[in-house]
């Protein structure tokens, strides 16, 4: 019965939404294969131990908290000490990761300090007999590279949104532990951590995802999109390369092979063409809506559903119908 | 100052990709091949940072077949002042493999930064870099979309989802460069005339132990194709109705 360990992430005192989903995922890769223990680790400032139970809900037999003032932001050095000290302590399967901009900092530091094999922003795994298959979106997204892990634990960064957070409860048995390394003694240290605003939702946590493209032709039109977004209620807004580029929305609305890579329940592009840039980023979504004037745009291709027309007559209309239908 | 820049040779994206006959390699026919994105920004930092010092060099560092001379060549253009070639018959997935080969170049070559591209757009694992930082026991810091470099240390900017880090580090440290921080310079004719006679170290590469391996390649299923496409503001209500009842996202 193969043991997991899993990597929740916490970000402000607040365990993050991947938390959830590697815990869930350390879970069912265990039970597929005789149901071993998962044991997560969550590193923070104190009174994290609080939420930590909720850990359990997911899966965790067992959560080990790591709690000093010098975690309460990401210290990378301490970080991958005592993940990689925690790791070494079990004797574990595979080491599951978050494929977040935390989690790719801190899963290759940690396989290397341990000369493991890792594999990244991983869509889907398997225990098989003494390797771990792990697949991979890889060349853009249009290669899907299966990749074979040798040597226990293999260590996984899971892309965000690609593993359910289903609740499996356990009843979590907590732990404190301290940190492997001086959090205060850190070559690299985060000095300062500017959230966004609390009331946006993250692109990556977000259910629904309204993204617009060159088709929206000016920054000031982007309120189309802002309206069907805040009309779906959980929905985030997502943009194109060349729509960050001229400035219209912040770099960090960029979805694609050079910004975001998201897997959101519903992805609606609007005036977007889908550039293999841009359909890296959201392929991989589960229903996929395009709204755009040219039936031969590539965006068709991926598309679940479709509109072709006038994205400034479709998108008010719909943004009016999904509101109605929410409100039904 | 003394830079190295890693930089990797990548297949040309916009192409269309088939799998070869032995289920575990691209078909090579028709494949062109460059400078990964995120590596060209890399290079741009280092040459910057360079001149501005107004001493200094730039070296890079392929890991990779003869074919990476081409890519080594191009960033010579650009204005790096020589180059190494990291024999292997081909590029290995496994990162740590890698980071070994270049720990073992550039360990002991004095560099006051390691340059990464964010990652490569290929296997878009963004790996090795902290990987070779820990095997050389050097700071670092990933995905960097702003830098100040001074004295001996310098401050950065790292974007995460829904909020941005500053970060500091001392130098030397390794660290892996996001896109937009500069844009890559064309190399004029002229680099081009001196890249040829810059010099272009070829040594084997020391890659160790694999334990991360391809165990077979796929074309992603096609999506099935729209289930529905209307035309114009009159189609939104079936399109809502059809994202209640058959996707199930309202």
């Amino acid at each position: 019965m193969p043991d997991m360990f899993a990597f929740a992430e916490a970000r402000g005192g607040e365990l993050r939404k991947v938390a959830f989903e590697t815990v869930a995922a350390a879970r069912r890769a265990a039970d597929a294969t005789g149901g071993g223990q998962v044991h997560a680790l969550v590193l923070g400032a104190p009174g994290l131990a609080a939420r930590a139970e909720a850990l359990g809900r997911f899966g965790a037999d067992a959560v080990t908290v790591v709690e000093h003032p010098g975690l309460e932001r990401y210290a990378p050095e301490a970080f991958a000490a005592t993940a990689a000290e925690r790791i070494k302590a079990g004797s574990y399967r595979a080491a599951v990761f978050s494929a977040s901009a935390e989690g790719r900092d801190l899963a290759p530091r940690v396989a290397a300090r341990l000369g493991l094999a890792l594999a990244s922003d991983v869509t889907a795994f398997e225990l098989r007999g003494d390797a771990v298959l792990a697949e991979h979106p890889a060349y853009t997204g249009k290669v899907i590279v299966t990749l074979r892990l040798v040597g226990a634990p293999a260590i996984l960064s899971l892309r965000p949104g690609a593993f359910p957070a289903t609740e499996q409860p356990r009843a979590a048995r907590i732990e404190s532990a301290a940190p492997a390394a001086d959090p205060g003694a850190g070559r690299v240290v985060v000095t300062e951590l500017a959230q966004q605003a609390a009331a946006t939702l993250d692109l990556g946590e977000a259910p629904v995802i309204v993204s617009g493209g060159r088709g929206l032709r000016a920054a000031e039109h982007f309120k189309l999109v802002e309206d069907l977004a805040a009309a779906f209620g959980n929905a985030a807004v997502g943009a194109t390369r060349a729509v960050t580029d001229d400035g219209w929305r912040p770099a960090t609305d960029q979805i694609g092979q050079t910004g975001r890579v998201v897997s959101p329940e519903l992805y609606v592009a609007v005036g977007i063409s889908g550039a293999i840039q841009h359909l890296a980023g959201m392929r991989t979504a589960k229903t996929i809506v395009a709204i755009n004037k040219d039936k031969d745009a590539p965006i068709f291709k991926v598309a679940d559903y479709g509109i072709v027309g006038d994205l400034f007559e479709i998108v008010p209309r719909l943004t009016d119908e999904v509101r109605k239908a929410r409100s039904s | 100052m003394k830079i190295a820049v890693c930089i990797k040779r990548v297949p040309d994206m916009e192409l269309r990709f088939a799998i070869a006959g032995d289920r575990k390699s691209l078909e090579q026919s028709g494949l062109k091949y460059d400078m990964s994105d995120f590596d060209g920004y890399a290079l741009e930092v280092a040459l910057q940072l360079v001149e501005k010092q107004g001493a200094g060099e730039v070296v890079l560092v392929s890991l990779g077949p003869d074919g990476v001379q081409e890519t080594l060549r191009k960033g010579l253009a650009m204005g790096a002042a020589r180059a190494v070639q990291l024999k292997a018959d081909q590029v290995p997935v496994d990162g740590l493999a890698i980071a070994r080969a270049l720990a073992a170049e550039l360990g002991a070559g004095g560099y006051d930064l390691i340059l990464f591209g964010r990652m490569a757009t290929d296997t878009a694992s963004g790996a090795v870099g902290p990987m070779v930082a820990e095997l050389l026991d050097l700071p670092c810091v990933t995905s960097i979309s702003h830098l100040d470099l001074e004295g001996q240390g310098g401050t950065a900017r790292r974007d995460l989802e829904g909020a941005a880090e500053t970060v500091r580090f001392p130098l030397p440290a390794v660290l892996s460069i996001d896109e937009g921080i500069a844009r890559p310079r064309l190399a004029t004719l002229k680099g081009i005339m001196a890249a040829k006679k810059k010099p272009l170290e070829v040594r084997p590469a020391a890659l160790g132990e694999v334990r991360l391996t391809i165990e077979s390649l796929a074309l992603p299923a096609e999506r099935s194709g729209p289930k529905f496409v209307g035309e114009g503001p009159d189609a939104v209500p079936e399109l809502v109705q059809r994202l209640r009842t058959e996707a199930k996202v309202l």
